[in-house]
Parts: structure tokens; sequence; C-alpha cells
């Protein structure tokens, strides 16, 4: 791994809610490399999206974040909102989750492109008009032109995706964010979008942060995984090793509820025993402990932090020589 | 879209008439006549009146003779102000009530849709809460109080300052004559413009497509004014077709309060006296406003959110 695009150091964000403070992300450390495919997993509520929005400065009105998000010498979680607006759309892109309502209806879609390169690049239309319909092609959207005039109603789940792929493209940035890019398309279509930003990644040298809470989709994707749970990382590791010798016992529910193609025994329908923390009061000690089946006395009093995992890994947890049980092994 | 359009046209005729219809009988099933004075009229005379304005022929006979003369344009005699037709006293009134109601309206409109984003671009910040209250204010407190609070301050306490306005009359609809009642007219409005702008605007700004555009690095402004203006204001066009229907056709407090000859007192006035015709003209002018207004509101729709889709294609 070379020099890194994105370090986050200590990263918090609090919710201010009128039933009290929802710790969404609690001082969280990362970094992504130059051109790496990093994905993030967790269950729905483990604050994957917080996590970026707050380095992208998009939180909602009541979120607030602490620490630091260095993305090019700019700690972004610091920085106004110039200084930001400067970089996003530009260096750093972000892809949203549903394509449905992620552009806005009212606007086409060629002058949704063309304002990204009005703004960051100066270009006139004629100039944007050329560059947004060469990127519309590049997505692989057939027929660019004529797609270029019609409103987001008018296309297709897919062909939208593919419209906020172009638009993160537009500008070459050096980072792009794509939150759960295809949770909202159908099977074969995911496959064509988890595509084009594989290629995005080899062609530009883009670096990808890919979040999902589907194992699948980061398995032939990613270079390296981090598994969060209540706002923290609980493990970090090459994508090889969390899947085949994952070292945290969350990551091992997880995989145990990912159905496989090798393995027609396993069902979908698997999940963790056991509710999501509530993130207004965590647990004490390891936020997983209630639902851990290798819980022990320790495990409720002290929090794991992140240790060496071996291989090059990290994990929170305290138990030593996990990845050597199998999976059956451990189930008492 | 053109031919939707069309059919809508068409389909306002009959539901217009449906409206005549039904008002015509309406009003003759209500007890009282327009000839049950205070002081009882003498028989003879009467019979003389009732004469000259066929309300002996049979009711049939007396609708069918209406519709045939609105479809001339006439609108019949009024049964009250005796030596002038309907048409003539619309002719009269509807002007000033127009001219009045729509100065009202702009008015409103400038002043009430900014207030309404600014607030809402600064949501739960003291601007605020300052611009809401001032909205609520203006909703709960009546126009025919504020009406004569107006003229308490601007008629007689300033009486001798450069602010006076006059009290009340409409001196041929000099200036100074229009401002208090237009101002009293608009202040609703604006409030119920505030509050509606500021609830669509903070609707917008949460939807995913903001978050979007923030996120391409556009400015704030532009977010707002290019991204989010648009979806914002459909509940502002929505609630003002009918109001400026409501508008245009005057204000039966106001025009009283200040003794502005408009078509707004007609409604009650007439009303009351049972003045047959005349208050059939009032209405079927004010039905006619308000299908056009949702004519033009549904326009408006389709030019906000393109979305919208009239059945029959375009
Ligand atoms: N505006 C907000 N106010 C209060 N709590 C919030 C707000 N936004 C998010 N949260 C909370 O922050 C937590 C983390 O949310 P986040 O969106 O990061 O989850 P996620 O891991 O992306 O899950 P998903 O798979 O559902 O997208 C959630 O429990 C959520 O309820
Ligand atoms: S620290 Fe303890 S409770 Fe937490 S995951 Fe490890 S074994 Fe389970
Ligand atoms: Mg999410």
């Amino acid at each position: 791994m070379s020099a890194s695009v994105l370090d986050l150091r200590n990263l918090s964000v609090r919710f201010t809610t009128p039933d009290g403070d929802v710790a969404a992300v609690s001082e969280l450390s990362l970094s992504v490399g130059k051109g790496e495919c990093l994905g993030i997993v967790g269950e729905s509520g483990s604050g994957k999206s917080q996590t970026f929005l707050a380095a992208m400065g998009l939180l909602a009105h009541n979120g607030h974040a602490v620490g630091e998000a260095i993305f090019g010498g700019v700690n972004l979680v610091a920085a106004d909102e110039s200084t930001l607006n400067g970089l996003r759309g530009d260096k750093l892109a972000m892809i949203f989750q549903d394509p449905m309502t992620s552009l806005t209806p009212h606007m086409k879609v060629g002058h949704q492109l063309t304002e990204v390169l009005v703004r960051h690049r100066n270009l006139k239309s004629t100039a944007a008009r050329d560059r947004a319909i060469a990127m519309l092609r590049r997505v692989q959207i057939p027929e660019p032109e004529r797609r270029f005039e019609m409103y987001p109603h008018e296309l297709s789940g897919g062909l939208r995706q593919r419209v906020m792929i172009a638009m993160a493209l537009l500008c070459g940035p050096e980072l792009i964010i794509a939150d759960e890019p295809t949770t909202a398309l159908d099977v074969t279509i995911q496959a064509q979008i988890l595509d084009l930003i594989r290629r995005a990644k080899e062609e530009l040298g883009t670096a990808v942060i890919l979040i999902t809470h589907d194992l699948g989709v980061v398995a032939g994707m990613a270079d390296r995984v981090a598994v969060m749970y209540a706002g923290r990382i609980v493990e970090l590791g090459d994508v090889h090793q969390i899947f085949n010798a994952p070292q945290h016992p969350y990551t091992k529910g997880l995989l145990a509820c990912t159905p496989r193609l090798d393995d027609a025994t396993a069902s979908a329908l698997v999940t963790i025993p056991g509710q999501p923390p509530n993130l207004q009061r965590l647990p004490k000690g390891c936020a997983y402990h209630p639902r851990c089946q290798n819980v022990m006395d320790r495990c409720r009093a002290e929090k794991p932090p992140l240790m060496s995992a071996g291989g090059g890994g990290l994990k929170a947890c305290f138990l030593e020589n996990f990845g050597r049980f199998q999976a059956g092994a451990v189930v008492p | 879209m053109w031919s939707y359009f069309a059919r809508r046209v068409a389909i306002g005729i009959p539901t217009l008439w449906a409206i005549i219809t039904v008002c015509f009988f309406m009003m003759r099933l209500t007890p009282g006549g327009p000839f049950d004075g205070e002081a009882p009229v003498p028989p003879e005379i009467l019979a003389n009146l009732r004469a000259r304005f066929h309300l002996d022929d049979p009711l049939w006979r007396q609708y069918l003779d209406y519709v045939a003369n609105l479809l001339r344009g006439d609108f019949g005699p009024s049964f009250k102000y005796r030596d002038f037709n309907v048409t003539t006293l619309i002719a009269q009134g509807f002007p000033v009530s127009l001219q009045n109601g729509f100065s009202a309206l702009v008015i409103a409109i400038m002043i009430g849709v900014p207030l309404g984003i600014f607030a809402a671009l600064g949501q739960n910040t003291r601007r605020d809460y300052m611009v809401s209250a001032v909205a609520m204010t203006g909703i709960v407190i009546p126009n025919f109080i504020m009406g004569h609070v107006l003229i308490l301050v601007f008629g007689v306490w300033l009486k001798d300052s450069v602010f006076h306005l006059p009290a009340g009359g409409w001196a041929d609809g000099a200036l100074s004559n229009r401002v208090l009642p237009v101002f009293c007219l608009s202040l609703p409005y604006i409030a119920y413009l505030v509050r509606i702008t500021r609830g669509g605007m903070i609707e917008a700004m949460r939807a995913n497509y903001i978050r979007t555009a923030r996120a391409k690095g556009l400015p704030f402004r532009l977010v707002v004014l290019r991204h989010a203006l648009k979806s914002a204001l459909i509940p502002v066009v929505t609630f003002l077709g009918p109001a400026t229907a409501f508008l245009l056709t005057g204000s039966m407090v106001v025009e009283t309060i200040f003794q502005i000859p408009g078509i707004g007192r007609y409604f009650v006035q007439g009303a009351l006296n049972r003045d047959y015709t005349l208050v059939m003209g009032v209405t079927i002018l004010s039905a006619a406003l308000i299908i056009a207004m949702n004519l033009i509101v549904d326009l408006l729709y389709s030019l906000l959110d393109p979305r919208v889709r009239y059945e029959g294609k375009r």
C-alpha cells in the first residue's frame, strides 16, 4: 500500500435527538491507499454511511463530527463549506444507494452532469456537453445523446446509477465513496454496475470505498475489508483473510449469514441472533458481547482495542487464536 | 398535453352549468324573498314587483329564462339595486376588487415566499422562530381587527404626519386610498405563504438529490435555487390556486371596513337581501375563476415537476 488518499483519525459522529445523543461512529481510524478498493461491511445502523458522510461534510443538521479526516492535506472535518465545495465533485466523489431519489427530478440528466464540469472545470456549455456525453458513453449508456436530454424518471434504475457513476467520474476523482451502489438494483444489473466501478478503479487509478452490507459484493471487488459494528471497526484485513480466516466472532457471524455460491446448504435466512446495539446506550465493554457466543468475563468489563490479528490484520476482540477454530467448533 | 388542457376546459363548462343550476334552485329554496324587507311592502306593490321580476312564472320557466339570458351575457336585473342590472354592478365592482386582489397577491408572494425560504434555510434558529412567530400572528389576527388597527394607526394617530393614509373610501382608486386595504388583504396571505413555503423548502432540502447536489461541490445558493426551489414551490402553487380566486373576487370584510366599491360586499349583502340574480352573478364569477385557477395550477405543476403526466399522453 502506497501513500494514503484518505486518513480517518479518531473520527466520531454524534447525533443530537430529542431523546438523547446517538453515538453513530466512535473514534474510528482508517486509511485508504491510492488506487485501493476498501470494502466497508456491517449490519444496518453500524455507522458505515455516517462515517463517510462525515468525511464529505454531508451529515444531517443534527449530526456533529469530531476527529480528523485528512484528504490531500486538508482535514475535511474541520474544513469550511467553500473548501469542501472545492473538493467535492472534483477530487472526492460519492455515489449513493438509491438512484431513484438521488437525481434531481426536475432537471435533465445532461444538465446535472454538465453543472459539475462548469463548477470545477470552468467549461463552456458545449465543451461540457461533449465531455458529459463521452462520459455517459464510457459508463455504457446506450444512445447517450438522447439520454442526455432526458429527465431521471425516464431512465431505468440501472441507467440512473450509471448516470450517478458518470457524474462521480467526470472530474477524475482521487477517491470515490460508493455507498451501497447496487443495493436498490436487480442482481444482473448489480454485476454490471460493480464492473463499471472496478473498471474506473483500474483504468483511472481511482481509490474506491465500497460500503455494503453484502459480503458477496465485497468479495469480488475489495483489496481490504473493514468490518464495522456499533460505530467502530471490529476487524480490518486483507480480503482473503477476512473471508477465509476471520479473526472476530462478528465477522464470522456475518459470513455465516452470507449465502455462498459454493455451498448449497447455506441458507440466506441465517441471521446473527440478538438485537443490533442501541447506539444511545451501548453495552459496557465489548459492544458485541450480548450477542457473542465466545463472550468471556473480561468482555463485559473492558472494551477491546484494535490489536494485531496476525497476517497484517487488526481485530477488536480479546479471544486468542480465534481464527484457528472451525466455524462449527465455536458453537456450544 | 394540449389535448389534455382542451379537455379540461371542455369539462369546465358542464361543471359551471352544474354550479349555476344547483345555486339557482338553492337560492329559491331558502326561506324569504327579495321583497321581505323590514317594512312590509303593500300587497299591490308586491304583486307588481313580483310580476315585473317574473317571480310568478313557474320555477322551471324562470330557470330557463335565466340560463338563456346568461348565454347572452346578461346576468339579469338586481332585485335590490333596482336601477341596475347585475352585469353593470359586476362590471363596475369587479375591476376594483380585481386590482386590489391582484396587488395583494403580488405583494403576498413577493414577501411571503422569500421569507419562507429564509426561515426554512435557518431551520430552528432564531431567525426561523422570529419569522414563524410573525407569520403565526398574521394568521391568528382576523382581518376585521387588523383593518381597524391599521385605520387607527395610519388614519388617526399618524394623521398629522407624512405616514397619514386615508381611513377609508376609494377616491377613484387613488394610490393612498389603496395602500391600507391592499396591505390588509395581503397580510394573512403573506403569513400563509411563509408557512407553506417554509414547509415546502424544509421538505425539499431533505431530499436525497439535495445531498447529491451538495456532493458535487455546488455552492449553497445553487443547491437551493436550482435543485430545491422547484419542488419546494409545489405546495405553494397548490395553495395559490384557490387563494387567488378568493383574493380576486374581493373580500367582504376589507371592502366594508375601507368602504371600497368592489364586489366582495355583494356576496353577503346579496345573500342577506335574497337578491337572487346578484348572488348568482358573483357566484358564477368566482366559480369560473376557481375553475380557471385550478387549470393554471395544473399547468404550473407540469412546469415544476416533469413527472407530472396528463392522462391521454402528450
Ligand atoms: N440524522 C440522524 N439523527 C439521529 N440518528 C441518526 C441520524 N442519521 C443516522 N443516524 C443513526 O446513526 C446510525 C448509523 O447510521 P448509518 O447510516 O451510518 O448506518 P449504516 O451502517 O450506513 O446502515 P445502513 O446499512 O442501514 O445504511 C444509525 O443507527 C442511525 O439510526
Ligand atoms: S471481545 Fe469478547 S465479546 Fe467481544 S467479540 Fe471478542 S469474545 Fe466476543
Ligand atoms: Mg448506509
